[in-house]
């Protein structure tokens, strides 16, 4: 099938484009790497009066460390981010799950911002970001704000986007001295969407967790946050004994969907396999079977 | 009533102006408009990867952006490829291979292989999987596709692993 039809404009400033969406709202939709929007548009499972391409909008895109925060420009490609010696450096984790991400031709177009915007239970962007504490930058013609991705999140492909609202930046925490971090998914094949995935920040401080964050994609509406294995992890000596019970506990406490992929048992199991794995690769205590 | 768009794109290293309407894809623009019939539509969901072309010399989906967006920008398909014989020895190495059987998907891999090849001139056996994981064929079973790719990665090795030491005397 083909989209049905619609107006276009390509604002090469953020306030042109504010401007379209402040004026058009809900008949308007924003177009970042177009790998999940024309998708839906060429099943025709959306239709709206104009679409607001904001790929000229070159201050979107842009990856810099300002102190203590790293700052992602929502228009940054997936690509661009799986590159930058920045990434690599201050947020690791980053680094290492945007590789699950697609295969190259899609990472080469895909956002992070259409990511997170798009809020697909499956994705790993959500469930890093939501893992790393990070805040998200909405702006509209009337201003900005900034919400926590605890917030942000809100279901199944649902965020606290307003329909006059760009995504405009992601700011992570850059990584700390003892912090040391793992992500691996489950997927049919490289490049698949996760069946689920799992990444993990350990905080190692005198032999001791002094802070874990643990969060997961594909075993809830949105990414979710581990908080039940995370408790059972701090201020404890590492041991795969402990991992062991984290992953149990983190399993118990999630409410998987069934769905042609996997069957929300198998999912749970899934969970508890890879929050074990990540946990132990994290806290230094295996090699980390890596898939590959 | 839609507004039309009128867009000038480089298209395999020639100019061409046309009239679009906002929700023309790109893989139809190249098919139905310019009568690039190489680049093939297998599922317009960014899947198959047999629409496969490079935008700006980056592999990218012709069915997931639209003609419009492409205004000013550069597209190359397999047609230009072809011609300019960048990809004759991939092609060579597919034909030895029996890296195709229908050939549909032939165009997007010969695509997705010589962007692969771009970006890591010398992968390794599992990147070469990986990669060519972009891309689908119903028909080969991949075998042979991935020992076309391997063998031509091999040789770009050796190439350049030879080449070497002239191109530094000559310095
Ligand atoms: C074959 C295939 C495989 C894929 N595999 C994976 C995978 O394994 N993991 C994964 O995470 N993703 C995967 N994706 C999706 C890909 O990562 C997309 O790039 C991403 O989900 C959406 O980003 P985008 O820039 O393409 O957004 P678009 O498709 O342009 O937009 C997505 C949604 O977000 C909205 N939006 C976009 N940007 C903004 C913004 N700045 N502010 C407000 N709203 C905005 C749009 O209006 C739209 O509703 C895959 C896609 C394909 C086609
Ligand atoms: S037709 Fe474009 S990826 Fe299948
Ligand atoms: S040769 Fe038939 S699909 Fe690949």
């Amino acid at each position: 099938m083909k989209p049905a039809p619609f107006n276009y404009r390509a604002p090469d400033k953020l306030t042109e484009a504010l401007d379209l969406l402040a004026t058009y709202g809900s008949d308007a939709k924003v177009l970042a790497g177009g790998q999940s929007l024309v998708p839906a548009m060429n099943f025709r499972l959306n239709r709206f009066a104009l679409l607001i391409d904001i790929n000229r909008i070159r201050e979107l895109e842009y990856i810099r460390i300002d102190g203590q925060v790293l700052r992602i420009g929502a228009l940054t490609r997936h690509r661009d981010i799986e590159m930058s010696p920045l990434v690599r450096e201050h947020a690791p984790l980053v680094a290492e799950a945007v590789r699950h991400v697609a295969h190259l031709p899609i990472r080469t177009r895909g956002t992070i911002g259409g990511s997170l915007s798009h809020a697909d239970p499956a994705a790993e962007s959500p469930a890093i970001v939501l893992a790393l504490d990070g805040t998200l930058v909405l702006q509209s013609r009337t201003g900005a704000r900034s919400v926590r991705a605890t917030e942000f999140f809100q279901g199944m492909f649902s965020t606290a986007l307003q329909p006059n609202e760009l995504l405009v930046e992601i700011q992570l925490p850059v990584a700390q001295p003892g912090q040391r971090f793992a992500f691996e998914e489950v997927s049919r094949r490289r490049g698949d969407f996760a069946i689920v995935g799992v990444g993990a920040m350990v905080n190692l401080q005198h032999g001791r967790i002094s802070q874990a964050r643990f969060a997961a994609c594909g075993v809830g509406t949105g990414p979710v946050r581990l908080r039940a294995a995370e408790q059972l992890l701090e201020q404890q000596v590492p041991t795969a004994a402990l991992f062991a019970r984290a992953a149990a506990a983190a399993a118990a406490a999630v409410d998987p969907q069934t769905d042609i992929h996997a069957d929300a048992e198998y999912r749970r199991r899934l969970l508890a396999g890879l929050v074990e794995r990540v946990g132990m690769r994290a806290a230094g205590l295996s090699e980390g079977a890596k898939r590959d | 009533m839609t507004e039309l768009h009128k867009i000038r794109v480089e298209v395999n290293g020639a100019l061409v102006e046309r009239t679009v309407e906002p929700r023309r894809l790109l893989s139809d623009f190249l098919r139905e408009d310019l009568g690039l019939t190489g680049t093939h539509v297998g599922c317009e969901q960014g899947i198959c990867g047999a629409c496969t072309i490079l935008l700006n010399g980056r592999a990218a989906r012709s069915c997931l952006i639209f003609a419009v967006q492409v205004d000013g920008a550069k597209v190359m398909t397999i047609e230009g490829l072809s011609n300019s014989g960048a990809v004759r020895h991939l092609q060579d190495l597919f034909s030895k291979h029996r890296a195709l059987q229908c050939g549909y998907c032939t165009p997007g891999m010969i695509v997705v292989a010589y962007d692969l090849l771009q970006h890591l001139p010398s992968p390794t056996a599992q990147e070469i999987r990986d990669g060519m994981s972009a891309a689908l064929c119903r028909c080969t079973g991949y075998v042979g596709i991935i020992e076309a790719v391997t063998e031509a990665a091999r040789e770009r090795v050796a190439a350049v692993d030879c080449a070497t030491p002239v191109h530094m005397t000559s310095d």
